[in-house]
């Protein structure tokens, strides 16, 4: 435990010192949200105050930037500068390691999903769900998930250089088809099935009907299932393809 | 005990055997040079003590304990400098410290590591803003600040200027004077003569030869006595350069001779390391 938590206080500030990283991982999905509700947030969509329908894609949007793009790139460049093959031969755990950087990255997004929603409330008036609960567990469940698919994201990517090429390439049309900045009822209808077919898009439409309708998490477990089908999917990629050491050059 | 034994190691990469069944063992105190070309081995060596690379053949035990079946305490008692890699650019080099004695139980207080390496300047400064020597230094601290009995350091001056090499040589002699053990690898003659107790020539994964530098260089050829007499070059090979000598300025002092450009050459550890590593692949 000791260990832990020294190794989540550094995650911390290596986090927060990474101008970059956090800057595309946690502060874009905040500023979207601001320049997105401000320019269509009093139009109404899909028969829902724009704001509201806003909210529920920008924290399915900041699950992608924070928890998957931003947990692989972390990772993608540490591996690569040589820095986790060191760490590997100190008697820090490995699996300690692990759970205090995914326990880092998490506890970023809850944070920024805090954010977003103290903004709704406060600045673009959106009001609360009833059941504060079962947000909490859908953002805990669209973290974890997308954590899993971050690490397994790992194994696909083969140097530092070619990182945030891969990454960008994978989550921003992931938030795009899942209709994470618009509704995706006008997309043509390829691009629909693709869509309802990954992770994002469900996280999505839960959060929403978490947060619009007021539903609780468990009368959507079709939607946790899917979520949390694609997170063993990570899962399993990641404990076969996860490497300690740069590619050999 | 002895730190480190190695029998029969072998290593294959696809179809590149790297490391050809060695033998070698540290004792207890003592700085071991494996002293080769590069890619002669040494770094698949290392990569296997530390367990890092699973070995394809024989026996490697480090402290008494195979390395693919150690434990958080075995790692504790060992510190590794690698050939290559980077820190965090953006952590300090007292936070790096600080980062990695966390890891241990009974880490060395990072600002005593600080001084060791020489870095008390540096305390706050970010890694990236460290020039090439100062980040090689903070390499060696973030071994250190574990308190190891055995440390690993791989090539640890590779690109130093000489000046800088030499800094370096004093502290891995402090380091022996503290009661480390210490594996050192280099491709630098004059740094393996210079600080190890023993030295195991490494070329194409096979040790060639082993010994003290003394032992190494009474294997190498004679001593060269040269000189020029009437505009010619005389090279003479002996086994009692003394003597020979002896007799040879005797009698150009009896004649009213100079010997122009009389040199002695003793053979060196490069001569032996030379005479080893340039024989041709069988």
């Amino acid at each position: 435990m000791r260990l832990f938590l020294h190794q989540l206080k550094a995650e911390q500030r290596l986090f927060w010192r990474s101008r970059e990283l956090a800057f595309f991982t946690f502060l874009l999905p905040i500023l979207f949200f601001l320049l997105l509700g401000s320019a269509y947030g009093d139009d109404e969509i899909n028969g829902v105050d724009g704001y509201q329908y806003l909210l529920a894609g920008m924290i399915g949007y900041g699950a992608a930037s924070t928890t998957f793009a931003g947990l692989a790139l972390l990772l993608v460049i540490r591996r690569e500068s040589g820095v986790l093959k060191r760490l590997r031969a100190t008697p820090l755990p490995p699996s300690t390691y692990v759970a205090a950087v995914l326990a880092s990255i998490i506890f970023i997004f809850l944070l920024e999903a805090a954010i977003l929603v103290a903004i709704g409330r406060f600045a673009f008036d959106v009001p609360m769900p009833d059941s504060f609960s079962s947000l909490v567990l859908v953002v805990l469940l669209g973290a974890a998930s997308f954590a899993a698919l971050g690490i397994g994201l790992t194994a696909l990517i083969k140097s530092a250089e070619g990182s945030s090429a891969v990454v960008n390439a994978i989550y921003l049309p992931l938030s795009f088809i899942s209709g994470a900045f618009f509704s995706e009822d006008t997309f043509p209808e390829v691009l629909q099935k693709l869509g309802a077919l990954l992770p994002l898009s469900h996280l999505i439409r839960l959060t929403r009907d978490v947060m619009v309708y007021d539903d609780a998490i468990w009368e959507h477990l079709d939607d946790v299932a899917v979520i949390a089908a694609w997170g063993i999917v990570g899962l399993v990629v990641a404990m076969r393809g996860f490497r300690w050491e740069p590619r050999e050059r | 005990m002895n730190a480190v034994e190695v029998r029969g190691l072998r290593k294959s990469y696809a179809d590149f055997e790297a490391v050809r069944g060695i033998d070698f063992e540290l004792r207890a105190g003592e700085v071991f040079g494996l002293l080769g070309p590069n890619g002669a081995g040494k770094t698949t060596t290392v990569e296997i003590l530390v367990g890092y690379r699973r070995r394809n053949a024989g026996e490697v035990r480090v402290f008494g304990v195979d390395p693919e079946h150690a434990d958080r305490g075995w790692r504790g008692r060992m510190g590794i400098v690698p050939q290559s890699g980077e820190l965090f650019p953006n952590l300090t080099v007292i936070e790096h410290l600080a980062l990695f004695a966390g890891y241990y139980d009974n880490p060395r207080p990072p600002s005593e590591v600080l001084a060791l390496v020489g870095l008390e300047e540096k305390a706050r400064a970010k890694t990236r803003t460290l020039s090439g020597g100062q980040r090689r230094r903070l390499d060696l601290g973030v071994a250190l600040v574990g308190d190891p009995e055995l440390l690993f350091l791989d090539e640890p001056t590779t690109g130093f200027d000489p000046g800088a090499r030499r800094a370096a040589w004093q502290t891995i002699r402090s380091l022996r004077s503290l009661g480390k053990t210490i594996l050192l690898t280099t491709h630098y003659i004059e740094e393996a003569h210079q600080l190890a107790d023993r030295v195991a020539v490494l070329t194409r994964g096979e040790i060639v030869a082993s010994g003290t530098p003394a032992e190494l260089i009474g294997q190498a050829p004679s001593t060269v006595i040269r000189y020029r007499r009437n505009g010619e070059q005389v090279a003479l090979e002996t086994e009692e350069p003394v003597r020979v000598l002896h007799e040879l300025t005797a009698e150009a002092l009896r004649d009213g001779l100079e010997l122009d450009g009389l040199e002695v050459h003793r053979p060196t550890l490069e001569d032996v390391y030379l005479s080893l590593t340039e024989k041709p692949a069988e």
